[in-house]
This record gives structure tokens, sequence and C-alpha cells, in this order.
């Protein structure tokens, strides 16, 4: 497992302010008769860090789904940025415009080139002019560390690159939150430390993030909080260092012993 | 105990692989004298090869060109080249070759295809190729009504009257979500320009006819007066004139007696009794009515029967006369090459979008969008295109306001693309399906709403993927427009069948027929070269 450097990141200077960001009441989803996640409650505060892990299948994936409404859920409310979800939501386009996502297989869009790609949502869902997105999509690809890539096409690059890509196209619809679901899972190690060091820069710059992700030096180091799921239910969630030094629940304990172990 | 053990102190540069052996000698001892079996099928793929052309190029290139027939065709190459030579009749190419090209096409206005033909690949060109500069579109815009008016001739009213409806539609789209919304504006840019169409087109066309031809009146009558009298003209067409004339000189006493009666069978209709006023038939009559009132009621059906034959006639005379255009053909000399190629062209362009949006509405959670679309396509599919062609008049009259006559030509083309579509939808559907599902959750993501994704990344990958098959569709296309010969159209292959019935040319067979087939097969090549160059351009996965 990868360790993430060893840079001294001062928790204490990341912010976290006391207005809601998201916050989901009695959460429950089905997938047909599969009852995939169950009973969920989370209220997540601007400006907070969560980590969400656990073993595969534990429905980590689709509760952040579920939050940029990507996924319906049946029962209960999920409240993004004011605005409940619902499924005859008019203005969906409109939140989720609000919550960047990145993908565990970047899907970045293989027909246009890097700048293209950070410049389509601007443009046509802002309305920003060409020039205006186009300095804002540099902007946010110094940011990640790759702006002489901007001409080239995702084809063209390695997938710590493009996953970084990913991030920087995210970022130009300038959201207020932003979620990952498992964004360093498809990429070797030599890559990993790239993508989580850009996501460390975002939580530094006090984004709201969910993440979703196996790689546990990241959540000490970043995380306000870390949820371990299972079986579509949140079983334990708590501060990292009480997280990963004292675990309470039994399941918890069997998964770290399996990932922290070898 | 070896040493396993091992540390690379330098890492090696990259290096120019090996020039491989070349020359024809080694390729051939590789590729096909490999070994004993490769060797003999070489050879016996050799001697066939040699076979196929020593029977086919003496065939070709020993045939006879300037002949009248078939008969003299192989008197003329027994003649150069010795009793039984078998030999090509190109003969009947170069006599027919008008014919297989423009059909029946008046030969004086032979200009107006082959403009109308470079036109066309003018008009595709910024289509096809994104380095003509993009504002030859406006013109591939337009084309359509050019070609429109260079093939059928007539006035410049009708196509313009056309373009006049989509402007209104443009106007509707635009200005109107101020004020009423965006969904109940597109529908009045929908619904505005149909009732346009229908109603006002053949109004303002008519009156336009009768204005510009009260203005050159005079003109006219002096030009047909001088035809007759003094120009050195064939006898035919001195007739002709005369008629015209005739025709011509008659216009004021019609127009006036058409007044005349007009306030007559208005007079006649007021002297009814009330319940038959309205009446339009003798049929409507009730059971009970009297002899008198009979009579009453079919004076008056004659006299508007009277009107209504007037106005045609003078209509006719104005149309020819008042004409700003070229002179009409007739659907029915359309023929030939010429013929193949509008209704082939027109069903490509128009099947594609109309695919599109079928394929999008197949996949439509919207119930009633996806029912329509489905249903649309697999009806279509389900029938043979010869039936649908058979059956083209009969279910477009029910469509329509009764009594509008349709252009089997049009009718054609109507049924072709609407095939096309059918087809170009699955092929459509096949690429929107080979989609990463993650792109549509990406545009999704980004707050795309549905068209512009859609449009943005949607179509853009999945017509990409599909090229090939929408190639293969178009020229699958083409190819179907020779059953029109079957409805009684003359194209290519309806016009090798009359020639062939024709005394001079009976039993000819291989010359015609694959003529034509070169000229298919040139078409076809092309749009198959296009789509090699086009996957090509748009290849990004390095």
């Amino acid at each position: 497992m990868a360790q993430a450097a060893e840079a001294k990141i001062d928790r204490s200077q990341m912010k976290v302010s006391d207005e809601v960001a998201i916050q989901i009441t009695g959460m429950n989803k089905w997938y047909g008769a599969f009852h995939v996640l169950k009973d969920i409650n989370l209220t997540v505060q601007r400006g907070e860090r969560i980590v969400v892990c656990g073993p595969s299948g534990s429905g980590k994936s689709t509760l952040i789904r579920c939050v940029n409404a990507l996924e319906e859920h049946q029962e209960g409310t999920i409240i993004v940025d004011g605005t409940e979800l619902s499924s005859d939501l008019k203005n969906i386009d409109t939140i989720r415009s609000e919550v960047g996502m990145c993908f565990q297989h970047f899907n970045l869009f293989p027909h246009l080139s890097i700048l293209d790609n950070c410049t389509l949502a601007p443009i046509w869902v802002r309305k920003t002019p060409k020039k205006e997105a186009e300095e804002t999509a540099m902007h946010f690809l110094e940011k990640v560390k790759i702006p002489e890539q901007a001409d080239k096409f995702p084809g063209q690059l390695s997938g710590g690159q493009q996953q970084r890509v990913a991030i920087a196209r995210s970022l130009c619809m300038q959201p207020r939150i932003m979620l990952f679901d498992e964004p360093t899972s498809a990429l070797d190690p030599e890559m990993i430390k790239e993508v989580l060091d850009t996501m460390i820069a975002l939580a530094q710059d006090g984004m709201t993030m969910i993440v979703v992700t196996h790689e546990m030096g990241f959540a000490r180091q970043v995380a306000n909080r870390v949820i371990f799921m299972d079986q579509g239910q949140i079983v334990e969630q708590n501060e990292p260092e009480e997280f990963f030094g004292n675990p309470q629940s039994d399941r918890t304990k069997l998964f770290l012993s399996q990932i922290l172990g070898h | 105990m070896s040493d396993v053990s091992y540390v690379r102190t330098e890492m090696l540069d990259e290096r120019l692989p090996p020039r491989g052996q070349s020359g024809a000698v080694l390729w051939l001892r590789q590729n096909m004298f490999s070994n004993i079996p490769n060797s003999i099928l070489s050879l016996a793929a050799i001697y066939f090869l040699y076979y196929l052309l020593a029977g086919l190029l003496p065939w070709i290139f020993q045939g006879s060109w300037g002949v009248g027939s078939l008969g003299e065709c192989r008197e003329a190459i027994s003649a150069i080249y010795g009793d039984g030579t078998d030999g090509a009749c190109w003969a009947v190419i170069r006599e027919r070759f008008r014919q297989l090209i423009f059909g029946f096409y008046p030969s004086e206005f032979y200009w107006r295809p082959i403009l109308a033909f470079v036109l066309m690949l003018l008009a595709v060109a910024p289509v096809l190729f994104s380095s003509v500069p993009r504002r030859f579109l406006w013109f591939s815009a337009f084309f359509p009504f050019v070609a429109f008016l260079l093939y059928w001739g007539g006035s410049i009213w009708f196509p313009l009257g056309v373009i006049a409806g989509f402007a209104i539609a443009y106007l509707a789209a635009v200005f109107l979500p101020k004020y009423i919304g965006s969904l109940p504006s597109i529908i009045v840019a929908f619904l505005l320009p149909v009732i346009w169409w229908l109603t006002a087109l053949t109004p303002i066309d008519t009156a336009l006819n009768q204005w510009v031809g009260d203005l050159r009146m005079p003109r006219l009558i002096a030009t047909q007066t001088y035809l007759i009298d003094a120009a050195p003209i064939p006898e035919g067409k001195k007739v002709a004139a005369e008629k015209y004339l005739a025709a011509l000189e008659n216009l004021p006493n019609q127009k006036a007696q058409l007044s005349e009666l007009l306030i007559k069978a208005r007079d006649m209709r007021e002297a009814l009794p009330n319940a038959h006023r309205k009446m339009a038939e003798l049929d409507e009559l009730e059971i009970g009515a009297t002899a008198q009132e009979r009579t009453a009621l079919d004076d008056v059906l004659k006299v508007e029967s009277t009107i209504i034959t007037l106005d045609k006639t003078i209509n006719s005379t104005y149309k020819i006369a008042g004409r700003v255009g070229l002179v009409p053909v007739e659907s029915s000399s359309f023929g030939g090459f010429m013929l193949s190629i509008i209704i082939g062209v027109t069903g490509i362009t128009l099947s594609l979008p109309i695919g599109i949006l079928l394929a999008l509405g197949r996949q439509s959670h919207l119930f009633v969008v996806k029912t329509i679309c489905v249903g649309f396509i697999e009806f279509i599919r389900g029938v043979p295109l010869i039936t649908l062609l058979f059956v083209a008049s009969t279910l477009l009259n029910y469509f329509l306001p009764p009594g509008t006559t349709f252009d089997l030509i049009l009718r054609v083309m109507i049924m072709v693309t609407l095939f096309a579509s059918a087809y170009m939808a699955e092929v459509i559907r096949g690429g929107l399906a080979a989609l990463p599902k993650g792109q549509y959750e990406a545009a999704d993501a980004l707050g795309l709403d549905f068209w512009k994704a859609t449009r943005l990344i949607i179509m853009p990958q999945a017509l990409k993927i599909t090229i090939p098959s929408i190639v293969s569709t178009f020229i699958g296309l083409f190819k179907d427009t020779t059953l029109v010969s079957i409805i009684g159209l003359l194209d290519p292959i309806g016009l090798a069948t009359a020639i062939r019935a024709n005394q001079a040319w009976n039993g000819i067979v291989w010359e015609l027929y694959g003529f034509i087939a070169l000229m298919f097969w040139i078409f076809c090549f092309s749009m198959s070269r296009y789509s090699m160059y086009l996957e090509r351009k748009l290849a990004t996965g390095h």
C-alpha cells in the first residue's frame, strides 16, 4: 500500500465551518429487490474531508453517487447545498454543476483535447466566454501540475495524468463539494502519489470532500472523519486517530487488520 | 549453487532496429513460395488469374464501338479480328450514353442537371472536409432549393416560399421563448411553417404569376406573333406558338367571364332555400325535395364547376406567362443515373439526422416517444422496400389534405428516406450502446443537460464508432435506388431493360450491365474511401 508524502500537513489549519453542505437522513436504496444502502445518516459540514472505506460491495460508491443524483434513492432525504434531491427535480443539472465528481476510470472525453475537456462544461453550462474558460482551465491545469499537456488528447496521457486532468476538469466548474470515487484504484503506486498530492492541496484550500478510497495514509493525513461501511450500512465513523488507533466494532477491527497488516 | 543476483550499472540507450533484407526475390520467397504447399497454391492462383484475364481482357478491348446494332457488332468484330472471336459490343454504350445518364430529360436543357451535379459536389465539400471554410455551409444549406429549381424548373416562388417557411420557424424559435416559454414556442415553430406551406404557397404563387404575367403581356404577345409570322421555326413549334398566342389573347375575356360567373353563382346560391344553401352535391338533397329544387341546385353546381375549370385554364396560362424561373420539366422525363443520384443523395442526407433522432427517441425514458420510435423502426424494418414503394401513394394520401396529387419521384424520395432512417437509427443505437457508461455519467456529473450532453459528448463518439456501419448503410441505400425500376421510374436498370427490348440491341447483356455496375462502383467506392479518410482523421486513440 502506498504511503502518502511525509510532508507536514497541519490539519488544524483546514477550517471546517458550521454550515451544513450535505445532509443525509434515513436514506435507503434498493437495486430492484436488493437492499444496497440501509438507513444512512450523515451530515457533512462545509470544509470537511470525509474518507469512506470498506470492503467491496459495501455500497460506498453507491452512497456518493446518490449525493450528486447519479443514482436515485427510494427512501429518506438527501439535502445538498440546501436543495433536497428528489426524482422529479427540475434543476438537477444546476445541483450537479455545484458538485464535482472524479471517477475511478477517469471518464475523460477521448475525442476532445485536454483543454477542451476542461472548458466544455464552463462554456456550455455556465455560458462563460471561451477565453475566460481557457484561462480558468490553464489555472487549474497548473494547479494539478500538468499545464504542458493542454493540447494533447486523453489517449496520449498516463493514468496518473488522466486522473489529474479529471480533477482539474471538475474544478473548472468551481464546485462547492467534490466527490471522489476510488480515484487512485486504477493507478500504479508512483502515480498514486501524484494524485494524492493534488487532493491534499485541494483539501488545504478548504474544499468539502467525500473520498471513497483505500489509501489509509491519505485518510490519516487529511481526513476529518473516516467512515467504515459494510453491507450498505455505516458501521463506524470517527476521527482518524481514534478510528485507526482504537476501532470499536469487531468488523472494523477485522477490516483494518487486513488492510493495514501486511 | 549459481549466483542469482544481478545489478545493472548502466541503463541502455535506444537503438534503431536492424535493416531487414529486402528485394523482390526475398519477398516472393517469404510470401508466396515459402514451402511446397504454399508454392503449389501460389502457382495455381497465378494460373487462375491468367486464365481469367486472358478471357476477359481480349473481350473488353476487341470490342466494336461505332455500329448501330448487335448484329452489326458481331459482323464488325469478325471482320477485324477473325471469325469466332468474342468481343464486347460497346456501341450500345456509345449510342445510349446520354439516355443512361440523363434519362429522357430534354437535351436542350442538359446544362441544368450538369450544373446541378457540379454544384452538388461544391455543396457537399464543406460538409465532408473540414479544411473548407465554414461560410460555404450557407451554400450547402441553400443548395437543395437551387437543385430543385435546376432539375424541375418552374417559378422561383415555390422554393422561395419553402425557404420563407424555414425562416418563419427560425424566427419563432428564437424570438418567442421570451414571451411564451420554450416548449410552446418549439411547438409553434413546428406548426407555423406547416400552416404557411399548406395554405399560403399556392395562392401567393398564383397571385405572383398573374402579376408578372400582366406586366409581360404586351411583350409576350408580340414575341408569339413574331414567332408565328416571321421566324424560321419548325411547323410543330409554330402550332404550339399559335395555341399559346390564342390562350394569351383570350385571357382578358376569360377573366371578365370569371367575375361574371362568380357573381351569378353567388346570386343563385342566395336564391336557394335556406336548407340547400350550403350543399355541395346533388346527393345531399333530402328525399322529399321537389324536382324544381333539384334543378335549381343542379344549375348552381354546374355554374360552379364551370368556374373551377375556367379558373384552372386562366391559372395554367398565367403559369407559363408569368413564370420567373426555368422551363419546367416533368418528373416522367427523369431517368438514368441522374435519377439514382437525386434519390440517393436525398435519401442519404435526410436519413442521417432523422436516424439520429429516432435512435435517441428509442432510448428515451418518455413512454410515448419511445413507443412511437420503436413502432416506426420495427414496422419499416419488417417490410421490404418494394412494398413501401408500391403503397407509397396510398399511404401518403391518407395523411395529407384530400386532392393533393403527389409527384411520383417525391413519393419515392420520402419512402426511401424513411426506409434508410429506420436502418440508420439501429446502426446509431449500436454506437450509443457501445459507449462506456462512464461517458454518460461524466457528462451528467458536469451538469450538462440531455441535449447538450448528446450533442457534445455522446453523438460525436457514437458516430465515430459507427462510421463503417453508417457508410455501409449509405452505400446499400444508393444501390437500393435501383428498385424504383419496378414501380416504373426509369433508373439505369429500368433503362437497361428498355434498351434490351429494342430490336437492335436484343440479347445484349454484359456490356450494358457491366457499364451500369462500373458507374455504381465508382460512386460506392468513393464513399468507401471517404469513410476510410474520415476514420483516420478522427482517430484520437493513439
